[in-house]
């Protein structure tokens, strides 16, 4: 702090200016991930560790494959929002619990969640 | 609405994965050694009663320094002098057992033909407790653990061979139960023991490693240092595991040594027949 010119103390209090300011707009989508996220991690809701590997998760499971890259794995998102929704639709024996089927999560919980792991 | 769904899965009725012919218990039993020896080639069969820690160097090295200072030896004794008491009445256990402790724990479970029942130990112990006027142990922890792990200590080295007779149509019924129980779907999770402890066995479930199949009977009742850390002293029976692994699935779980479980168990010990009894251990 010491050394920085007093043009760049401006700059930085505009900057959060800015960004105070725009806090409540910060996207929609990015409150929707970070939910996601929650839910995803909660070993009462999703507990998506327990199978998968996802950046940021200890001590994650290996029964299901790394949740990385999923835009390129899921280019159409419905497809991955189904698969959440019921996975043994496309795979009658899978471990993957059917998560809107069964009534695990909820629909607005599996909208996040399918944002949250879209974004990784 | 989705009670109603709960209620369908609570009942255990999809069965999804369950093979849909019958096979016989040999059948069964050189399948699934026949299947873990292609998948682990440098496994020993006999150490699968290791369980997860026949799979992983490191689980293993935590798990010989705990059996290093057995945390159980005192429940052992109490099993023990339990073993020495009389009933009010006067009689002995051996009344029940025969009066070689050595030569209990491997004669179960098996099929009662008059009854058309599986029997099991801690159901029998619990049985010649009341036919004696005794008040009955609890079912699944506490003195019915301690005294069914001394009996099993005693036949340690014995070789397990559970008898389903071929020629008994509801022995066989009993049987089917319990393979159809072990390899159905359940839960709001939608998962069956074959998930976790065949097809999955070997991977991780969070920090989990899922034990094989074969080998899961030979060492019950177990210690457990999730149960001792619960607020028990850890030590468990057979069908509080398979309570536990039920309700983690979001299912019910049953009686303690009611039909479902018994017949589970019919099934699930006859998988581990040809290996040997080496009970009680620890588990983490
Ligand atoms: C009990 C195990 C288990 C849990 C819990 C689990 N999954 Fe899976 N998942 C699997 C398995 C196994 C597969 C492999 C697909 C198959 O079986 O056909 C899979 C596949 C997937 C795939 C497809 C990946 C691909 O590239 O094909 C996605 C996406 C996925 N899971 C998301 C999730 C999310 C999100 C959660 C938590 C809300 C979750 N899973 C929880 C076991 C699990
Ligand atoms: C969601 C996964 C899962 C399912 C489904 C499951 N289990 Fe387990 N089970 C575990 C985990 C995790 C453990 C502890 C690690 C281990 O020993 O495998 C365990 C342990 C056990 C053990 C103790 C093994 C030992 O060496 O002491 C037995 C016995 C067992 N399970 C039986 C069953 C039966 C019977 C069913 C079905 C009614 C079942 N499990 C369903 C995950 C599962």
């Amino acid at each position: 702090m010491k050394f920085q010119s007093k043009s760049s103390v401006v700059a930085l209090a505009v900057i959060a200016a800015i960004s105070t300011v725009n806090v409540p707009l910060a996207s929609a989508d990015e409150a929707l991930i970070a939910k996601g996220k929650e839910v995803s991690f909660d070993r009462k809701k999703g507990n998506c560790l327990t199978c998968h590997q996802i950046p940021g998760g200890t001590l994650t499971g290996n029964i299901g494959p790394p949740l990385i890259a999923m835009k390129a794995r899921y280019p159409d998102k419905a497809q991955l929002r189904a698969d959440i929704w019921d996975m043994t639709k496309r795979s009658p024996d899978t471990m993957m619990p059917p998560f809107g089927k069964y009534g695990v999560l909820t629909e607005s919980e599996i909208d996040a969640v399918t944002e949250y792991i879209h974004s990784l | 609405m989705k009670k109603n769904i709960f209620a369908i899965l609570a009942s255990g009725s999809l069965l999804s994965i369950t093979p849909a012919f019958a096979t016989t218990q040999a059948e069964d039993i050189a399948a699934l050694k026949a299947y873990f020896a292609e998948r682990w080639p440098n496994v020993k069969d006999g150490d699968m009663s290791n369980g997860a820690y026949s799979l992983s160097e490191d689980k293993r090295i935590n798990w010989e320094s705990m059996r290093d200072f057995p945390p159980y030896e005192d429940h052992l004794a109490i099993g023990e002098e339990i073993w020495n008491t009389s009933f009010k009445n006067g009689n002995t256990w051996a009344s029940c057992f025969g009066d070689d402790p050595s030569k209990i724990r491997n004669r179960f479970p098996h099929w009662n033909a008059r009854d058309k029942k599986v029997e099991t130990l801690e159901g029998n112990i619990i049985q010649c407790q009341k036919a004696n006027g005794e008040e009955p142990f609890k079912a699944k922890k506490g003195k019915i653990a301690y005294f069914s792990a001394w009996l099993a200590s005693q036949a340690n080295g014995q070789t397990i061979n559970v008898v389903v007779p071929q020629d008994d149509p509801d022995a066989v019924a009993a049987y089917e139960a319990g393979r159809q129980f072990f390899y159905a779907k359940r839960g709001q999770l939608n998962l069956s023991c074959a998930d976790c402890h065949v097809y999955q066995s070997g991977y991780y479930a969070r920090g989990n490693l899922l034990s094989p199949v074969r080998g899961h009977t030979t060492h019950f009742p177990v210690w457990r240092g999730k149960w001792a850390r619960s607020g028990g002293d850890g030590f468990g029976t057979l069908h509080r595991r398979y309570g536990g692994c039920n309700s983690q699935v979001r299912a019910k779980s049953f009686k303690a040594h009611g039909k479902e479980y018994s017949n589970l168990e019919y099934f699930h010990a006859s998988m581990s027949n040809g290996m040997t009894i080496n009970a009680p251990d620890y588990r983490e």
